[in-house]
Parts: structure tokens; C-alpha cells; sequence
């Protein structure tokens, strides 16, 4: 079990109101990421969760029980911290069987369980190294491991993968939501990469200045952003925001249309303009589109053939049926 | 330093420090070296003569050389272990957040800086005295008889006065080791179910070791040679009680006019002194590493 309730949870550092009053479900079994931009409250959020934090206002419910003055140790959830901030001292067998050892289990328990979690982990080889003599991946994996052995009743996950290279954080990525399926834990899990999260989430929490903008699947927030802020935010590249002329055109204050959903031709078009920045990947090519008196500048998506180049002159057909407008307040009309 | 030339040159820029630093060093060593093997008395100025090594026989079959040996043991084995625990409390408090920490942190270190001399003086006139001093009014605003430290239990005294002074050093070193360690690693340890004290002996303590060691090695280092403070206040008395090995050496060769006993106990303390450092660095410098 591990549901999760925030019922008008806020928080406060001497006069500033870094969170204020939210409410958030967290459903049993649930894997749900946080994004939002650098300082919107992410890790406070979850440090409040966690216990680590005292909230300034509100009630925390684990299981619908109020778990807002019990101590984090009791709160039966377990944490993985973005410096991973593993025991330098102890070897990874000690590092594991800690939290068991403190609950006081016998050596034969302890080793049982340490063995367990390092067969899950891949781990069983280093099971007598220091932290110091891990890989960054290695080290992540020990984390983990410490977390599962516990057997919580919630994870929660504080930007883990944000120390790794590329590689390794897809790798990581996988063996994350891997384990979410095998244990059916709730998760919570913190990022800044909404790629993390648009992969991996079953529910992602867009947070901006503390407040929750939207809470919804992927694809939801993919089709349907509540307003600007998650529009711009959620996707990769970034939707094409256009106010003014253009917008009003649909009657609306602005208008959003991603790369992906504008058609690039070398004739005719809605849209004329010059090719700025390309960015080939392979499969599919991103261009910069510049002058079209829209925007600074139209990001499209096309495939990986298309032949245009620096200064080229294209026309841009936006597909209307996907569309997002959205009014003055920024917020979505249907 | 990548050519042959400009290595060369640093060599001949250097040289002028260290040969002065090695004249430094070797003149008086080889000077204590020949009059530890001299008959050589103040009282009787030019009457030196050869005497082997009759001197290095008399000061290591002294009674009192044994004396001075535990003497000194003690005092650096006790003024390690309070300053070092007490240390290590006064850091964590110092650690906390609170009002007008840093004049707080300015006045913990503040003993540091009073010199040996001066702080001996303090403690001996106005503290110990047992009849004008600070804990005598105490004893006797409590209806207890005064207590004479000095005369009764005068190694203590020395000791505490000792502390008094090392405690600052130590605390310092490790307040700065402490506020080293990554919050995150205690915040884990809070939610692996560890309470404070667990986390203090499974967490804060481990990180604290190599300081520590830094804090044994130094202070080791110079506690072997206490001297104003005992001479300032027990003169190494009663008897042979506060006496270490510096001060029976000073005995010898200042107060018995024996600058031939005094410079083989000289030898004699080198000696020990770096029995005693290879001994430390074999067994906690490898705390250093790594
Ligand atoms: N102990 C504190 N005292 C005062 N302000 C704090 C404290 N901790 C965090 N804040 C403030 O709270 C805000 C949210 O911080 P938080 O660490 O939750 O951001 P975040 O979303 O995790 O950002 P990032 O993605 O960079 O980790 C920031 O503006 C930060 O300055
Ligand atoms: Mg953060």
C-alpha cells in the first residue's frame, strides 16, 4: 500500500511562500514524476513528503493515515537522493543492510535480503567494494538498493539520474520503470528532464513557482495542456507559441502548434520564411525557421531527407486540427 | 619546472633556505650530541673531559627518568582524550544553528591565542589557589573545604590547564570536518530509521576519523614537549609528580648546572620522541590516505 494525499500542504523559509497550498493524490501502485523548471519547488515538495522538511500548513496522508508529525523513519517510505548519498565508509553490503540493521534484523535476515537486492541490481559482484570504487551507475544502483531492501510502502526519487552521462541515464531509465513493474510500488519520482518524465511517468505533476499548473497522463498533457506553461514545457522541441496578428486571426490571444504538427514545403504554404539553424538527427531534422513575422523563430520538425539549407526560403503549413489556442489568462480553450 | 635549466636554477634559488634551515638543525644537534658526551658542569667552568657514554648511563637509570616517562605519557594520553572528546562535543554544538554564533565561534577559539604562560598563571592564581582562587569561593559557598589542585592532585591540574589551551585547536579541525559532511548522507541515514545518536556513531564519527588523526598527530607532536605551563606552576613537583621529560631535562642541565646529563637526556627525548611519531604514523596515518 502507498497512497499518497496532500491536502492544502504549503510551505514556507522565514517569509517566503516557496509552496503554497496544493492539494495531490498519489494513487497506490502509481509511478508519478514532478517536472517544472529549476527552483519551482520539486525537492521541497517531496523532502515535505519524505519528513525531511516540516510543512507549514496542511496534512500529509499516507495510506489515509495523517503522517504529518510522524517522523521520516516511520513514515515507510524510502528515498533515493540525487548525490545518492551513499555511507563512504561502509561497503556496499553495509550501505545496503543499513536501514535492516537499523529495524534491528538478524546478520542471516540482513544477508538475505542484501543478497536479494543485489541479484535485482546486478550488484552481487561489488557487494564488498566502498562507494568510492563505483562507477556513477554502480553507485545509483546501490542507492536503490538501499531503498528497496526496506520494502516501503512508496519510493520517492530526488533527480536520480541527473549526475549520469546520456547513455547511461537511458539505461538507467529503463531498469527504473523495470522496477516499478516488478514491484507495483507507488514511485515518486523528480525531474527537470520532461523527457524522464513524458517516458516513464503514469502521472506527471507540472509544477511552476510552487504551484501545480497540471496534473495528468503523458499524453494528456501531450494533447490537451491546460495553458501555456505546460504547452512550452511539456514536448521536445518546445510548441511553437504565436501571439498577436496570427493569433488573433483565430481569435484567440495565442496560439500553439508543435514542430511536429507543421507541414515543410520548398513551394507554397501558409506560412513563408527562411531557414535558420538546422539540427539533423538521423530520422528527423529540426529547423529553425526565421522572418516569418510570427515568432523569433518556428521550430518544425521534418524528416531526415528533406533538402534545405541555410537560407533557403520555405513555407509552413500549420495542421489546423492540432492546433492549441489559448486566451489572454494563458489558459486553454477548448 | 619542465626544462633542465630552470630546474637547475630552482635548486640554486632554494639552496640559501635550505642550507640555513639545515645549519639550524645540525649545529645544536651535533653540539648536544658532543656534550652529552662531556663531564661538563656548570659550576666547574672549564673542567669538561671526555666521559663516554657515563652520562647516557646516569639520566636512563634516574629514578626519575622513569617518573618523567609515565609522567609524560599521561599528560598526553589525558589532554589527547579530553580534547578530542570534548572536541568533538563542542563542534557538534557549534555545529547547530543559533543566535550570535559567530562571536560564539570567536570566543571558543579565543584561548588558543593566550599564551601558554599567561593561561598557567591564570588557572594557578585564580582558579586553583586555595584561598584567594575562583573554585576555592566555590567550594566554600558550597560548604566544602577548598581543595588544593596544585598540591593534591597536580598532574590533573597540569593536564586540565593543558586542555584548556588544546581544546580550541581540536575543535576547530573538527568543526570544519563536520560541516563538511553532505547533509544528504545524515538525511538518509534519518530515513534508513537511524536516531541522532546512531546517526552520530554511524555517520558524523566515521566521517570525523581522518580529522581526528590530524588533530592526535599534531597535538601529540607538541604536548611531548610541555614546559611553561609546569614550570609556571608546579615547578615538575611534588617530588617527581608533574615532572615529563622536557622538564627533567631542564632539570639537569639548568637547576643541577649538569649540561652533560641535560644534553643526553636531549638525545634520549629525540629519541623517544620519534619512536613514538613512527609509532603514530604507522597506525593512524593510514587513515590519511585514501
Ligand atoms: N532551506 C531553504 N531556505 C530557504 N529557501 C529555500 C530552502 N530550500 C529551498 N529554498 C527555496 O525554495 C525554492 C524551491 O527549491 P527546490 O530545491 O525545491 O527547487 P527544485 O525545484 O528542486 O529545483 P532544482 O530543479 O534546481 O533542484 C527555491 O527558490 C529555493 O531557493
Ligand atoms: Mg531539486
Amino acid at each position: 500500500m502507498g497512497r499518497i494525499t496532500l491536502d492544502k500542504v504549503a510551505k514556507r523559509f522565514g517569509d517566503v511562500e516557496v509552496i503554497p497550498p496544493l492539494d495531490l493524490t498519489i494513487e497506490d501502485g502509481e509511478f508519478v514524476v514532478f517536472v517544472g523548471p529549476s527552483g519551482c519547488g520539486k525537492s521541497t515538495l517531496l523532502r515535505l513528503i519524505a519528513g525531511l522538511e516540516d510543512v507549514s500548513g496542511g496534512q500529509i496522508r499516507i495510506d489515509g493515515k495523517d503522517a504529518t508529525a510522524v517522523q521520516p523513519a516511520k513514515r515507510g517510505l524510502a528515498m533515493v537522493f540525487q548525490s545518492y548519498a551513499l555511507y563512504p565508509h561502509m561497503t556496499v553490503r553495509k550501505n545496503i543492510a543499513f536501514p535492516l540493521r537499523m529495524a534491528g534484523l538478524s546478520q542471516q535476515e540482513q544477508d538475505k535480503k542484501v543478497e536479494g537486492a543485489a541479484a535485482v541490481l546486478n550488484l552481487t559482484n561489488y557487494l564488498d567494494r566502498r562507494p568510492g570504487q563505483l562507477s556513477g551507475g554502480q553507485r545509483q544502483r546501490v542507492a536503490i538498493g538501499r531503498a528497496i531492501v526496506r520494502e516501503p510502502s512508496a519510493f520517492l526519487f530526488d533527480e536520480p539520474l541527473s549526475n549520469l552521462d546520456a547513455a547511461l541515464r537511458v539505461g538507467m531509465r529503463l531498469e527504473i520503470s523495470e522496477l516499478h513493474n516488478r514491484l507495483a510500488t507507488t514511485m515518486v519520482y523528480v525531474t527537470h528532464d520532461q523527457v524522464e518524465a513524458m517516458t516513464m511517468a503514469d502521472k506527471i505533476v507540472v509544477l511552476n513557482a510552487g504551484r501545480i499548473e497540471q496534473v495528468g497522463s503523458p499524453l494528456e498533457l501531450y494533447h490537451r495542456p491546460r495553458n501555456t506553461f505546460v504547452a512550452g514545457f511539456i514536448g521536445s522541441p518546445k510548441m511553437n507559441l504565436i501571439e498577436g496578428a496570427e493569433a488573433a486571426k483565430h481569435g484567440v490571444a495565442t496560439i500553439g502548434i508543435r514542430p511536429e504538427h507543421i507541414a515543410v514545403s520548398p513551394e507554397s504554404g501558409t506560412w513563408k520564411g527562411k531557414v535558420g539553424v538546422s539540427e539533423h538527427l538521423g530520422s528527423d531534422t529540426f529547423f529553425h525557421v526565421l522572418d516569418t513575422g510570427l515568432a523569433d523563430a518556428i521550430t518544425v520538425r521534418a524528416g531526415g531527407e528533406v533538402d534545405l539549407h541555410h537560407g533557403d526560403t520555405v513555407y509552413l503549413s500549420p495542421d489546423a486540427a492540432k492546433m492549441h489556442r489559448f486566451d489572454t489568462e494563458g489558459l486553454r480553450i477548448e | 619546472m619542465a626544462t633542465k635549466a630552470s630546474r637547475s636554477a630552482a635548486r640554486l634559488m632554494i639552496s640559501p633556505a635550505v642550507i640555513l634551515l639545515l645549519a639550524w638543525m645540525i649545529v645544536p644537534l651535533s653540539l648536544t650530541l658532543y656534550f652529552s658526551t662531556l663531564r661538563y658542569n656548570l659550576l666547574m667552568p672549564g673542567m669538561e673531559e671526555w666521559a663516554g657514554f657515563s652520562n647516557y648511563y646516569y639520566f636512563l637509570t634516574d629514578p626519575a627518568f622513569f617518573d618523567a616517562l609515565r609522567n609524560t605519557l599521561v599528560l598526553v594520553g589525558g589532554v589527547l582524550a579530553i580534547t578530542i572528546v570534548g572536541g568533538v562535543l563542542l563542534a557538534i554544538l557549534l555545529d547547530q544553528p543559533m543566535w550570535g554564533q559567530g562571536v560564539v565561534r570567536v570566543l571558543v577559539i579565543a584561548p588558543f591565542f593566550v599564551m601558554p604562560t599567561v593561561s598557567a598563571l591564570v588557572w594557578k592564581n585564580m582558579f586553583m589557589n586555595p584561598v584567594s582562587g575562583l573554585f576555592a569561593s566555590l567550594f566554600k559557598t558550597l560548604g566544602l573545604q577548598p581543595f588544593d589542585f596544585l598540591a593534591h592532585a597536580p598532574m590533573f591540574s597540569i593536564i586540565l590547564i593543558v586542555s584548556w589551551q588544546w581544546l580550541p585547536f581540536a575543535t576547530l579541525i573538527l568543526l570544519t570536518a563536520m560541516q563538511s559532511l553532505d547533509s544528504e548522507q545524515l538525511e538518509a541515514a534519518e530515513m534508513d530509521g537511524a536516531p541522532p545518536l546512531k546517526r552520530f556513531w554511524f555517520i558524523t564519527l566515521p566521517h570525523l576519523a581522518r580529522a581526528i588523526t590530524v588533530v592526535i598527530l599534531i597535538q601529540t607532536i607538541f604536548l611531548l614537549s610541555v614546559f611553561a605551563e609546569i614550570l609556571v606552576t608546579t615547578n615538575g613537583g611534588p617530588g617527581t609528580a608533574t615532572t615529563n621529560l622536557t622538564y627533567l631535562v631542564y632539570a639537569q642541565s639548568l637547576l643541577q648546572f649538569d649540561v652533560g646529563g641535560g644534553s643526553a637526556g636531549g638525545v634520549v627525548a629525540i629519541v623517544l620522541a620519534n619512536i613514538v611519531a613512527i609509532f603514530l604514523m604507522r597506525m593512524i596515518g593510514k587513515n590519511l590516505d585514501a
